[in-house]
């Protein structure tokens, strides 16, 4: 199967030899690989069959995010059907040397610089996006957040109080919203590289979205994405770094509470999917006691609700 | 009453859990090793909840009672349809007291300030 995976690389990237392919995950919805085609190291992203999203956006948002400057893989080739010299939806990038483990980013000695620089790094990252007109990748949809994830927990059939009170906080406080733009829906550490000098590459491209800017900003500051940490950006930097960043950069400058808004929508998604993790166990597709823990990691974030909004009820 | 003999099922537990903590844990490396971690945190709730599980449900019973809610998806439903508004205050009080005890069994870590 690798031999065959090999000869369609060839053809989608127009090299001679394919060496050292190496499996490096596999997650639900894709694969990737890590490979040299004539010397040169790239990245492949397979899609699995029965996975509906359609890579050509993913592709288009990549591009797209690479021509506004931002630190992003150079796509070197994309393809979407079943019928692709590799057998599936795929994207080949450029391999971007650095670390994506966040515990390692936050506490080895190496990361040090990094974690200086890091704030201010992401903060003109998240403006560079911001800033691409929407029209500018077509197949993007414009996703209400709070409708969205009402949808998901009652899928679940896993009452929660606690998530009740705050998707009524969330619906009584919504911002306006003036800016709809590019939103990656997923940016936090574990997917960006950083190197010693800090953030190399935006990473996992997949849930990107048109929606309020400030999404982003608040999914950032999830306490989850502090891994441990104390301070409240990715657990190196402090909200009001994050923001001057943001606004130097030539993001919209920051409202607070905004930002606050975002995050706790947030921290209400991550416990939201702590319980979609542990049924991937509970239903039987993966069995894992792993997963099976993350199903007690929900009160974590009920917990992190309430001290959120405690005196802003 | 209980029919079983010595241990009870939380001393059964606590003794596995040592069991991976002296010999498995020094043993292994990598993930192997990480999923050993993962194990003991998973038995140590389990001898939390053993310990502290029948206190809580009879506070939880008390405070579903307060609100005069059947279950959790009576509580869920009410708060959502907006009929506990009126005292939304005691509300928050209440079900946050009963993640404080989940808490208390999942990672009484993170109940420190």
């Amino acid at each position: 199967m690798s031999t065959e995976l090999a000869s369609g690389l060839a053809a989608v990237v127009g090299a001679r030899e394919i060496t050292d392919l190496t499996r490096l995950s596999g997650g639900a919805s894709r694969e990737t690989w890590r490979f040299v085609a004539d010397g040169r190291p790239l990245i492949l992203q397979r899609q699995r069959i029965g996975d509906g999203r359609d890579m050509g956006i993913e592709a288009g948002v990549l591009r797209a995010a690479g021509a506004a400057g931002m630190p992003v893989a150079e796509l070197v080739a994309s393809g979407t059907g079943d019928d692709t010299p590799v057998g599936a939806s795929y994207m080949v990038m450029t391999a971007v040397e650095g670390e994506t483990i966040a515990r390692k980013i936050l506490r080895d000695d190496e990361y040090a610089e990094a974690r200086r620089a890091l704030p201010a790094q992401l903060g003109a990252a998240l403006a560079q996006l911001h800033a691409i007109p929407v029209d500018r990748v077509p197949g993007l949809v414009e996703q209400d957040q709070i409708a969205y994830y009402r949808g998901v927990l009652d899928s679940l059939h896993e009452p929660h109080p606690t998530f009740e009170l705050v998707f009524r906080w969330l619906e009584q406080h919504r911002p306006a919203s003036p800016r709809t733009t590019i939103v990656h829906g997923d940016f936090r550490l574990g997917n960006v590289i950083v190197g010693a000098d800090g953030l190399r590459a935006v990473l996992d491209w997949e849930l990107a979205h048109l929606g309020d800017p400030m999404e982003d900003l608040g999914w950032l500051c999830v306490k989850a994405w502090r891994f441990g940490n104390r301070k409240p950006v990715a657990g190196v930097g402090d909200y009001q770094e994050l923001f001057d960043a943001y606004a130097a950069a030539g993001g919209s400058a920051v409202d607070p509470d905004e930002a606050r808004w975002w995050e706790v929508l947030g921290t209400l998604k991550w416990g939201i999917m702590c319980i979609i993790q542990c049924n991937v166990h509970m239903t039987g597709f993966s069995r894992s006691h792993e997963l099976a823990a993350i199903g007690r990691r929900v009160c974590e974030n009920e917990h992190d609700l309430f001290l959120a909004l405690e005196g802003r009820w | 009453m209980i029919p079983h003999d010595m241990p009870s099922g939380k001393e059964l537990v606590e003794s596995v859990r040592e069991w991976l903590e002296r010999d498995v844990l020094t043993g292994t490396t990598g993930r192997l090793q990480f999923h050993t971690r993962v194990a003991i945190n998973v038995l140590a709730m389990v001898e939390r909840e053993l310990e502290l599980g029948e206190a809580q449900a009879l506070a939880h019973r008390a405070r579903l009672d307060e609100l005069g809610c059947a279950d959790e998806a009576e509580l869920a439903r009410r708060i959502r349809d907006g009929e506990l508004d009126d005292d939304a205050e005691r509300v928050r009080e209440l079900v946050w007291a009963s993640v404080r005890d989940k808490l208390s069994v999942a990672n009484p870590k993170y109940l420190e300030p």
